[in-house]
């Protein structure tokens, strides 16, 4: 097999396997379900996905630790007074950027 | 999040809350778009990946093993594994879908589910129209391939400071998803701060050493979201409201 076979292979067994995981539930379940228990679950489990990706990931997120933990301080106090999605990942940037960039001259 | 009965209906409602989610998505692609490059993917290659697979751990796994040139079934392995949360999010989404919403649209609209996008239209009260998710997949998915294409064409003469600012740029958009529901309703609070303090457990313990990144979301939503479920379970009139 020539590389770029093996290369473009690759990706559409990635596709493949990561869209069927995608479509199969949502086609499937057409009925509501009844379980209160289900449904409490999966009403909770976007914000425990969400959770377990970001900690402890972001502290590692750029090139040192203080940066990041700088970075999440901003994003935590800007989603406490609920600004938008946007605001808070850009401040989050320059939050990083400005301590990282202060951190040259300690 | 808006209270609006009749708003979840509209593409252009869709768009434009497409908007954040898509420039959040333009720094953590043009990110992916650097690193693919920098492991021996060609650009054109890795903005395909972008096209096709629109998940950012799951992409990240599989050029690692290409690179490496593991073979098909470890690179299906991983993916599944890795993005198996997805099936999850799609099973809780069936649930809040409306009339509109045909076999068609489900196998065509399933494609744009990701952690945001679901986040996002999950958090929507009332039930979701199919022009409502076509409108919140557009944005994302043509920055997802622009910030790729950006990043793989043009990543080497970035420097190294902004390159390491913008890493945080998708976390950023998790927390403010997370936390403003979480100071309403303990409920979210605690189950998030359950998957966080699995995660570190999984992640610092030497014991759990072996298990992968994304077989760990995995076990901590699960346990995380049981917790909350068992807990805090939420009382009828939330339920019209959110699911």
């Amino acid at each position: 097999m020539s590389d770029a076979a093996y290369l473009y292979l690759s990706i559409a067994v990635m596709a493949v396997v990561t869209y069927l995981i995608r479509m199969i539930p949502l086609t499937v379940f057409r009925k509501k379900i009844k379980s209160k228990f289900i449904l409490d679950f999966l009403y909770y489990v976007p914000y425990a996905v969400l959770s377990a990706m970001t900690i402890p990931a972001v502290f590692y997120s750029g090139n040192s630790v203080i940066g990041a933990a700088a970075g999440v301080v901003v994003a935590v106090i800007l989603a406490f007074f609920e600004r938008g999605l946007l605001t808070v990942a850009v401040f989050a940037c320059g939050g990083v950027f400005l301590t990282e960039f202060l951190m040259q001259f300690f | 999040m808006k209270h609006n009965k009749t708003a979840p209906d509209r593409y252009l409602t869709g768009f434009k809350d497409g908007l954040p989610i898509a420039l959040g998505y333009l720094s953590v692609s043009f990110t992916f778009g650097i690193t693919a490059v920098g492991m021996g993917i060609p650009p054109l290659a890795a903005v395909l990946i972008s096209m096709t697979n629109l998940t950012s751990a799951g992409q990240l796994a599989g050029v690692t093993i290409i690179s490496a040139g593991g073979g098909f079934l470890e690179t299906a392995l991983a993916q599944f594994i890795i993005n198996l949360r997805y099936a999850l999010m799609s099973l809780s989404l069936s649930q809040k879908l409306n009339g509109k919403y045909s076999t068609l649209h489900r196998i065509i609209s399933s494609f744009g589910i990701t952690d945001e996008i679901f986040a996002v239209a999950s958090g929507k009260s009332g039930e979701i129209s199919p022009k409502y998710m076509y409108g919140l997949i557009t944005l994302p998915y043509i920055f997802w391939a622009a910030g790729t294409a950006a990043g793989a064409f043009l990543g080497k003469v970035l420097p190294e400071n902004i390159k390491s600012a913008l890493g945080i740029a998708i976390y950023g958009m998790f927390i403010a998803i997370v936390i403003p529901p979480a100071k309403k309703s303990k409920g979210v609070l605690v189950t998030a701060a359950a998957a966080a303090a699995l995660s570190c457990l999984i992640y610092y313990v030497p014991l759990f050493q072996g298990i992968s990144s994304g077989i760990s979301v995995i076990i901590c939503t699960v346990i995380a979201a049981a917790v909350g479920a068992l807990l805090f379970p939420r009382k009828e009139k939330e339920e019209e409201q959110n699911v």
